[in-house]
């Protein structure tokens, strides 16, 4: 019997798309509560992690883990009910343009026929979350880029997932939405104990994940703190991929202080302070 | 010879979603409300046109042989020819291809661009098969809806022929109408009636298919959308010559 360590686990896991590699036996794990951040140029396979993890896709070789179930060789119907544990944050939300926000948030109890009194109030609560509760009757048409995103952050968050996948939230938004999209993933993270695979290719994103978390206050408010100076708690890895390749796997500290010149190059920060970079 | 494995591999690929349709009709969950949603777009919607290429076609084609017909001083048989020709070929054919170019590039288009903007990734992620939530309600809506619209095109087409010959022709309501009565029997509309059950199939299917194989963004999109209306109007004129025989061999030379 597998001992569940992890919430999702890659061994070796390669693929090709029309002859040209895009993930080369590449093997980590993302532990329970864990956000991992994958960083990376485009086209270096990112977006294809999740996609696999998901089974959207399936790996050429190698063996890939969720939630202690090895779901490589599962068909189209059993990867259906693994689906249920995932929620998935798309690139540009991927609402449904033919559905309202509601219809959106609601869809996947709607096609679990849930009644629609309980339906209704999970879509509010979802809404809330994400503080668009008054955009509830607007079709996708009619949003912002970054509350597109945020819509697809409360669908994702329906049937309450224990992991979720986030591609790219971040990408092409101003600095202020980007920071409302990490720290939802903050509060997921830190209060509900959720395991997180978040693709960005934003320096930002790594120091709000990494340093920052969400606790409650004495009054019960939720309040987001920087971890300073203090030990490093915080839930959070990055690994930064290359051609295929995981070529850093490891904390922020230690991506701050990588020698490797493309890491050098990426963080566009040849002599890196982990101190001082989010203070 | 890239384009002949392409052609073998797309004929398989369809081969395999028809089985994947056919199968989601009878496994749970059922679609029932998202059927009905497609035969109102996709059927209802295109009763208009419809009409209007049968009432012009029929009446074309009265004025075409009613004047030969006059020759053999046969122009009371006008009704009969147009009927069967309406009923037999004209109708189903007609009001597949209008479908052809109307809802299959429509569904190829809206399948297309719901795969480019990941809209099926995300179906696929919130546990829905997208086979049976947007092909098999699509497919299932045409099969019922092609055989009404055709019916109404053959209707549309015999009253065209009824305008035309009474108000150019001069002839007699009467006469005309009795010999469209003469021309009908019931095998004649049966085979008339299963002709467009696999046109629309067929449009269906190839446009789901094109949509759901979109490569390369929008210009995928308007790839596949052209594509889709080429490749189900050349299959329903050629699978036409093959129903023609099996259905005269069958049902009305026997």
């Amino acid at each position: 019997m597998r001992k569940q360590l992890n919430a999702i686990e890659f061994h070796d896991v390669s693929l090709a798309f029309n002859g040209r590699r895009v993930l080369n036996r590449m093997s980590f794990v993302v532990r329970y509560g864990e956000a991992k951040i994958i960083m990376g140029g485009s086209g270096t396979g990112k977006s294809t992690l999740l996609r696999l993890t998901l089974g959207l896709i399936k790996p050429d070789s190698g063996r890939i883990f969720v939630d202690g179930e090895e779901i490589t060789g599962y068909a189209e119907e059993q990867m259906m009910a693994v689906r249920q544990k995932i929620g998935m944050v798309f690139q540009e939300g991927a609402l449904f343009d033919s559905l309202s926000v509601y219809d959106n948030v609601a869809y996947r109890l709607r096609e679990q026929r849930v009644p629609e009194a309980e339906i209704e109030q999970t879509v509010h609560r979802m809404l809330r979350f994400v503080d668009l509760d008054d955009a509830i009757e607007k079709m996708p048409n009619e949003l912002s880029g970054g509350m597109r995103r945020r819509v697809g952050i409360a669908r994702a968050l329906v049937g309450s997932p224990k992991i979720i996948l986030y591609d790219e939230p971040t990408a092409g938004l101003d600095p202020i939405t980007a920071r409302t999209i990490c720290e939802l993933a903050l509060k997921l993270r830190d209060l509900e104990d959720v395991s997180s695979m978040f693709v960005t290719h934003r320096l930002k994103d790594i120091q709000v994940l990494a340093e920052e978390y969400v606790v409650r206050d004495d009054e019960g408010n939720l309040v987001v703190e920087h971890e300073g100076g203090r030990l490093c708690l915080v839930n959070t890895g990055v690994i930064m991929l290359k051609d295929g390749d995981i070529i850093f796997n490891g904390s922020d500290e230690e991506l701050y202080a990588a020698a490797d010149p493309y890491i050098v190059q990426f963080l566009d920060r040849p002599s890196a302070d982990p101190q001082s970079a989010g203070a | 010879m890239s384009l002949i494995i392409r052609g073998i591999t797309q004929i398989q690929e369809i081969t395999l979603l028809t089985w994947r349709v056919l199968r989601g009709i009878f496994r749970k969950p059922f679609y029932l409300r998202e059927t009905i949603v497609q035969m109102d777009v996709l059927g209802v919607g295109s009763v208009v046109i419809i009409l209007l290429t049968g009432v012009a076609i029929g009446a074309v084609l009265a004025l075409n042989s009613a004047s030969t017909l006059k020759r053999f001083g046969a122009t009371g048989v006008t009704g009969q020819l147009v009927t069967l020709s309406m009923v037999r070929e004209i109708g189903p054919l007609l009001a597949c291809i209008m479908l052809a170019g109307r809802v299959g590039s429509g569904i190829a288009a809206e399948l297309g661009s719901m795969l480019v903007s990941e809209q099926i990734d995300a179906m696929r992620a919130l546990g829905t098969d997208p086979v049976k939530k947007l092909v098999t309600p699509r497919v299932l809506a045409l099969v019922i809806v092609a055989p009404a619209l055709t019916v109404i095109c053959d209707g549309a087409g015999v009253l065209g022929g009824v305008f035309v010959s009474i108000s150019l022709m001069n002839q007699s309501a009467g006469v005309y109408l009795g010999s469209v009565r003469d021309a009908l029997d019931f095998n004649e509309i049966v085979g008339g009636v299963i002709k467009p059950l696999i046109f629309g199939f067929i449009v269906a299917i190839v446009g789901c298919y094109m949509g759901l194989s979109t490569e390369g963004g929008t210009v995928g999109v308007g790839r596949s959308t052209t594509r889709s209306v080429v490749i189900s109007s050349i299959t329903i004129i050629l699978s036409n010559f093959v129903l023609t025989r099996l259905i005269l061999a069958l049902l009305l030379e026997r």
